[in-house]
């Protein structure tokens, strides 16, 4: 039972905590603030800032000079399709691991979590060489498949912890009925699973788009998402900071929705189902 | 169509046998119940017969034919489990509708199973809704639905009724006896609660720890348990045992007696007592007795004046006297 | 609980898993393993061979190893320590009954998702910038000469980026630690006669030691990996400064193109890793159990 809070109490704790969420979220909402300015009026004094006035003019030039759209287009290929890629591979081994499981289950699970462990810089080298003997390097074929071996077993561990809560009786229920594999897998597991599997997509959708390390190394400028996109300014030329401020809000403002919807299962999902 | 044979069948999960090498016969058209204390097996001997489990040994054959190595679906049986299991994605006509279009039955054939099932169970006027959005009875009808349209060789029922509250327990037990007279096909029904078991079957299987103690009807069972286990489960209240030198004065290890075989008086009779319970129900009087051979229930008329403290006299109906040798078998 | 059938098709299922995952770490670390016995520079592709350990031997006397070795230990463990105690303090924050409590968490969580590249900048260029960044322009307003953070603390300044950006995960995991701490528990501790320190010593740090120690262990696994922090703030300088072993590797590797060396100094990361990792598995197998 909830009990009577004092109202001064609650009037310190919400200014408190206000303040301090401000301050955190600062920096996001001075990116938002300049790229509505002029690249002259950017790099005033903070209050002059503020009191300049507001233009669309460098989401315009952002888009004109490097070509926004294409690395955006980018970024939704190669993180959607590496995540797709993953669910595909990872939803039978995860029915596999949750509705049939053996001695070795818990092996297999972490085995596949011990592979996401590996620091990228051990394998840069043979995946660099081997993406240039390929021709894989700059293309984004090559990064869904990176990105989605990255994923895999994050992906594998949240559909898993997701399957198990579904009860084993009804796809006892679906074999009874006459299902086969194919059918029990794709007209009663994956309909049931569906919150499960939206969350999975949504959390690896995010992990591949902020991903930085192998987006940065294997892309020069045809695959390139907006990870590189945005490190490209970080040796400029002239005044930048309003179209800086641009594309930095270009980049995150997706993202950033599409994180708000999913902080519960942010949780679940990067801890493993360790804390719920 | 509807027979099921088990000839020497095994179960073991690892190093633990669960089932002993077991033979059992179901008739065409029987409903037979499996009962025991839970962790007797009689749900994984179901399961067995299902296809959900591979047996270790032994063989299944069902109406003839060897079925040990058929997949669950190929076996023509249908199953209503205990949570129902129904599809929580799909309305009630895709619940029942499902093992049709699994078997690609046509449209007009479905709708026409559909419309009859739901007949049968009155169910018509809830075929759109989802499961969620159902009372306990209603999905327990439309697991039934489901299970009946596939028209199969044999029905099994994991426990269905465990779910349910008490009222409704007692209409759905009705409604599937009706069901069988109806149908007339073959039911297996896995439940702990002897009193389902007595009232719905033709012929009950007693399980304890994977072995078979006794098959037969209801009254058979009742009149007539082979041994002191299955004395003691089938029947409520259960039956009174009494050891030692009373026993001895019938030739006996152990001697039984139920509750309702005994007479009370206030004032002659075989064995003396002190009312320690007494529960008034209105059509009968359960009273709880300590003798000198220790607690004995007595179920007598609702009539009764008797109440904790009172001094009783006890006289068993010898000619309803169960005795037992050592090995608790009956003699 | 199966059949034959089912566990036969299990080992199908998930047989793509396990043969993608087995390749994608033990062909490259293989390779890398291979690499790191071998002169191997693709600007002197005529002299190959193997040369034992001599790849390790130059990689591990090498002082900017050391360097790197520290300020990695420096990051990891300075992003911890903020994000540990920070999270914290916000968890209990954000647990008590205020106003507008789901926007003041939406506003906390947000720089976790902004991605690497774009807090490095908009740091490094609104706020660190020693002469248009907003640190500078208050340093400046009361009389103080600006400071250039990412010259002359080049380490810390990007410590405090990346301690940024996961301040939101700790306090996240721990906030949910929180609420689903048993409020009767609290009740009867105070029933109990615990004061309101006692409670939070005796039942609340206990309960958050386990989200804690997860916390802790899967940013030490992101953090040893921060590469693009460094790569668009410093560059690894002035000098090694903020060269971590990461960084080094890909140093060594992609721009001096030395395979053979930056391979021996993956394989030392790999090592590394490997420590911490073993703890984290232990945690979540054993969360595995109950």
């Amino acid at each position: 039972m909830a009990r009577k809070i004092s109202n001064r109490r609650k009037i310190i704790m919400t200014v408190l905590a206000w303040s301090i969420g401000f301050l955190i979220f600062f920096p996001i909402l001075w990116t938002i603030i300049l790229s509505f300015k002029t690249e002259g009026d950017a790099i005033k004094t903070p209050l002059q800032v503020l009191s300049s006035h507001w233009t669309f003019e460098s989401y315009a030039l952002v888009q004109e000079r490097s070509n926004y759209f294409r690395h955006f287009m980018n970024s939704v290929i190669i993180s959607f399709g590496s995540v797709i890629l993953a669910l595909v591979i990872g939803i039978p081994s995860a029915w596999a691991m949750a509705f049939v499981p053996g001695k070795g289950t818990k092996n297999v699970l972490m085995w596949m979590l011990s592979t996401k462990m590996m620091p990228a810089v051990g394998v840069l080298i043979p995946i660099y060489l081997m993406f240039r003997d390929w021709g894989l390097l700059d293309t984004r074929t090559g990064l869904i498949i990176v990105l989605c071996l990255m994923n895999l077993p994050i992906v594998i561990w949240m559909l898993y912890t997701y399957f198990k809560e579904i009860p084993s009786e009804i796809l006892e229920a679906a074999r009874m009925d006459g299902a086969g594999l194919r059918s029990e897998i794709l007209y009663v597991l994956t309909p049931m699973a569906v919150p499960g599997i939206a969350s999975t997509l949504l959390l690896n959708v995010i992990l591949s788009w902020n991903e930085a390390f192998w987006t940065l190394n294997l892309t020069a400028a045809k695959a390139a998402p907006l990870t590189a996109f945005i490190a490209a300014y970080s040796s400029p030329e002239g005044l930048f900071y309003a179209k800086l401020s641009a594309a930095s809000t270009l980049a995150i403002a997706p993202i950033l929705i599409l994180g708000w919807f999913s902080q519960k299962q942010l949780v679940r999902g990067l801890t493993f189902g360790a804390v719920k | 169509m509807g027979q099921i044979e088990l000839k020497g069948v095994t179960k073991s999960f690892g190093d633990v046998q669960v089932i002993p090498p077991l033979d059992l016969h179901i008739g065409e058209g029987e409903f037979v119940v499996f009962v025991g204390p839970s962790g007797c097996g009689k749900s994984t001997l179901l399961r067995l017969i299902a296809g959900l489990e591979d047996v270790s040994g032994g063989h299944i054959e069902i109406d003839g034919k060897d079925a040990t190595d058929l997949p669950p679906a190929k076996r023509s049986l249908a199953m209503v489990f205990q949570s129902y299991a129904l599809y929580p994605h799909m309305s009630v006509r895709k619940n029942i509708a499902f093992p049709l279009k699994m078997a690609k039955a046509d449209q007009a054939t479905i709708d026409a199973k559909i419309e009859n099932a739901a007949r049968i169970l009155n169910l018509s006027d809830y075929l759109h809704r989802r499961p969620g959005q159902l009372s306990g009875g209603q999905r327990q009808r439309v697991a039934i639905g489901r299970a009946i349209v596939r028209e199969p060789a044999a029905f099994l029922f994991d426990e269905p009724l465990s779910n349910l509250d008490a009222a409704l327990r007692v209409n759905m037990r009705l409604e599937i006896s009706e069901l069988h007279q109806k149908l007339k096909t073959t039911m297996v029904y896995v439940t702990h609660d002897q009193v389902e078991a007595m009232t719905m079957a033709d012929k009950i299987v007693v399980l304890h720890a994977g072995v078979i103690e006794q098959v037969g009807s209801p009254l058979e069972l009742y009149r007539s348990p082979r041994n002191k286990f299955v004395a003691g489960f089938i029947g409520s209240p259960k039956m009174n045992f009494v050891e030692g030198a009373e026993a001895a004065k019938h030739n006996a290890h152990t001697i039984g007696i139920r509750p309702e075989h005994i007479n009370v008086s206030a004032t002659e009779g075989a064995w003396k007592g002190t009312v320690g319970v007494s529960e008034h129900l209105g059509s009968d009087t359960f009273l709880h007795v300590d003798t000198e051979f220790g607690l004995i229930n007595v179920r007598g008329g609702g009539e009764i004046d008797l109440h904790a403290g009172d001094d009783v006299w006890l006289s068993p109906d010898l000619s309803q006297l169960h005795k037992f040798d050592a090995a608790g078998l009956a003699i | 609980m199966s059949t034959h059938a089912s566990r036969a098709a299990a080992r199908l299922m998930i047989s793509p898993s396990v043969i993608l995952l087995f390749l994608w770490m033990a062909v490259p670390l293989g390779m890398t393993l291979w690499f790191s016995f071998q002169r191997y520079n693709l600007l002197m592709p005529g002299q190959t061979g193997f040369v034992g350990f001599q790849n390790y031997e130059y990689f591990l006397t090498d002082p900017a190893f050391f360097t790197a070795l520290w300020n990695t230990l420096f990051l990891v463990g300075g992003v911890l320590l903020i994000t540990i105690i920070g999270g914290m303090l916000l968890a209990l924050l954000l647990d008590q009954a205020i106003f507008g409590q789901g926007i003041v968490r939406v506003l906390v969580i947000a720089p976790f998702f902004v991605m690497p590249t774009v807090s490095a900048l908009v740091w490094k260029n609104f706020f660190f910038n020693p002469v248009s960044g907003i640190f500078a322009y208050i340093a400046n307003f009361f009389g103080f000469p600006a400071y250039d953070f990412l010259a002359q603390a080049p380490l810390l300044s990007i410590t405090l980026i990346v301690a940024w950006q996961w301040l939101p995960f700790a306090t996240l995991i721990l906030l949910t630690a929180l609420q689903s701490l048993d409020s009767e528990q609290l009740e009867a501790a105070e029933m109990d006669g615990a004061s309101i320190f006692s409670r939070f010593i005796y039942i609340m740090v206990p309960h958050l030691s386990r989200a804690a120690t997860v916390v802790i262990l899967i940013q030490t696994i992101f953090l040893l990996s921060t590469f693009a922090e460094i790569l668009v703030t410093t560059n690894g300088g002035p000098g090694n400064a903020s060269t971590t072993l990461t960084y080094l590797v890909y140093v060594q590797s992609l721009l001096q193109f030395d395979v053979g060396g930056g391979a021996a100094g993956g394989i030392v990361a790999v090592i590394l890793a490997n420590i911490v990792a073993i703890f984290l598995m232990r945690m979540i197998g054993k969360n595995l159990e109950t």
